[in-house]
């Protein structure tokens, strides 16, 4: 009986305070409501109702634009000069970046978990953790990220300025479509190039992740190579260098249609090129969320 | 250049006229946003006529001629080039229209990662059979043409204004079109190069015969290279005829346009 009533009181205590912090939250939205429709009613409401409207018709337009390369994609003629010159393009210039930054996250990634491998008395799993943290999830992400900051700026602005500059319009009135021309090899070009690109940060993270263990404590590249390995299945190593593509895909996307948006000058060009990268960095961190769950399900 | 006699304006009209129209468009409007531009304006271009569409800046002249290339759609109206309807054109039909109208652009907007050469042969590498000798061939008649033979292997930002002008009408003139559509052909350019420019259009239109349409708000070069002359205001046109015609215009307007003040 005592325990029932002593639960009874700190449940009504607990109502109490329950019901008082709504009440506080509700007064809270009350006078934010208030204050916003007494101060501004039609601008604060019209604000956020374009704020709205505009981030739909971005995704429409994104829409739209997707169908037209899909579109322009799978129609003769193909642009197949255009496309080699654009994958030489993004894989030469790329190259360098991709390999120091895969060459950085190896080195890393080996300094910072021996040292801990080493607290859990695991140091001989550090060939494995390298192996393993590079191929499913710091070689990928790093490559896109890479690749994103490089080439979508270049291909947002580039396409920014071609079509301030009327070039575009200029293309089209020559019966040359830009979607084809432009678009469909540039997104081809990221599509095909990221997988071949991640492989090779792949392989610099593995070696410099060597050099540096290495450094710390000598071992053979053979024997740091087999010990990394020997696990390793082609579900660890395929799936994670395939989803790229999507990277690739999205990358190629969103500069291209902030490129072929964009309007006002230089300053629309600029525009263009710093969305391109925003968009698409943030847009490959939330696709590897999807992804890695999805590899996680189909593959585990 | 700038003498050339009325007569010879008018007598050019009446053999145009019994040409079939290279362009006509009818009722045609355009708005960008709140911004109406075109209020239903109706023209007619005769094969081997030039029309001059004059206007000051913003009265949509350059509107006008991306609605006849279908670069914009019109809200309403029509357009038909060569007798083709092109505002509802699917776009593989619409391509095959407009490799018939040649676009000299405003900036002359040359591609500006390829070569002067490059740059005209663009258009014949992707709509012709030629040879790779052929094409070459070809691009240095169209450079030589319009007296850019020598600069072939430059980049457009190594180029003048003028010289930039002169490559984008290569380009224009690349597929031997039977129109040719001019988006302000002097504007930014010294009186020199703009008569040069204009002396080139006129020996063009001479050689080749093309309808043409000129937009720009220079009324001696419209005067120069046209045979009629319409005058835009607030997205209508005010006056429509010869350079003559518009002289006697009594609407203060039309005077002030010619005058200049």
């Amino acid at each position: 009986m005592e325990w029932f009533l002593l639960f009874t009181i700190r449940r009504r205590r607990e109502d109490a305070c329950e019901h008082w912090q709504w009440r506080a939250f509700f007064r809270f939205l009350l006078a934010m409501a208030n204050s916003a429709t007494s101060l501004n009613r039609a601008g604060s409401l019209s604000a956020t109702g374009d704020a709205v409207v505009k981030f739909f018709e971005w995704f429409g337009n994104l829409g739209i634009f997707c169908a037209q390369w899909v579109r322009a994609a799978f129609t003769p003629p193909y642009e197949l000069r255009e496309f080699v010159h654009q994958f030489d393009e993004l894989g030469s210039k790329s190259l360098p970046l991709v390999a120091l930054a895969g060459a950085a996250t190896g080195i890393v990634i080996t300094l910072s978990t021996r040292d801990s491998l080493i607290r859990f008395g695991a140091k001989s799993l550090l060939p494995a953790v390298v192996v393993f943290s590079i191929l499913k999830e710091s070689g990928p992400i790093i490559t896109a990220l890479v690749v994103s900051g490089r080439a979508a700026a270049g291909i947002g602005a580039e396409l920014g300025a071609m079509k301030v500059t009327e070039q575009i319009d200029a293309m089209e009135a020559s019966a040359v479509s830009p979607y084809k021309f432009l678009v469909t090899t540039r997104v081809l070009a990221c599509i095909l190039m990221l997988p071949l690109l991640t492989l090779v940060s792949d392989f610099f993270g593995i070696l410099m992740g060597w050099i540096a263990s290495t450094a710390a404590e000598p071992i053979s590249l053979r024997l740091f190579i087999h010990n990394g390995f020997k696990d390793v299945t082609f579900h660890d190593f395929l799936p994670p260098t395939l989803k790229t593509i999507v990277f690739g895909l999205l990358i190629g996307m969103i500069s291209c249609f902030q490129g072929m948006r964009a309007s006002g000058g230089t300053e629309g060009v600029e525009r263009a090129a710093t969305n391109s990268v925003v968009l698409a960095s943030l847009f490959i961190i939330l696709a590897d969320v999807l992804l890695v769950r999805l590899i996680l399900v189909f593959f585990s | 250049m700038l003498d050339k006699q009325p007569h010879e304006a008018s007598s050019k009209k009446t053999n145009s006229k019994n040409l079939p129209p290279a362009i006509q468009v009818e009722s045609l409007s355009k708005s960008f946003g709140e911004q109406t531009v075109l209020k239903g304006i109706s023209l007619e271009i005769t094969r081997g006529e030039t029309l001059a569409v004059l206007g000051r800046s913003g009265t949509g002249k350059s509107v006008l001629l991306k609605l006849i290339i279908g670069l914009h759609k019109p809200d309403s109206g029509s357009i038909r080039v060569n007798g083709e309807e092109v505002t509802n054109l699917p776009p593989k039909e619409l391509n095959e229209v407009r490799k018939k109208v040649g676009f000299l652009f405003q900036q002359a907007a040359l591609y500006d990662s390829l070569t002067v050469e490059e740059n005209v042969a663009f258009p014949l590498r992707r709509h012709s059979r030629m040879s790779d000798d052929e094409r070459n061939k070809r691009v240095h008649e169209l450079l030589a043409s319009v007296g850019m033979d020598q600069d072939s292997h430059k980049l457009p930002a190594q180029l003048s204004g003028g010289m930039q002008k002169r490559v984008g009408l290569a380009r224009a003139l690349a597929l031997e079109p039977d129109i040719l559509l001019f988006d302000e052909p002097t504007a930014g350019l010294d009186p020199i190069t703009a008569a040069e420019i204009d002396d080139l259009i006129l020996r063009l239109q001479k050689e080749r015969h093309m309808a043409s349409v000129v937009v720009t708000h220079d009324i001696h070069g419209a005067r120069a290279v046209s045979d009629r002359l319409a005058l835009l205001r607030d997205g209508e046109i005010l006056i429509e005829g010869t350079f003559e015609d518009l002289r006697k215009s009594r609407d203060p307007f039309v005077m002030q346009f010619l005058n200049g003040s």
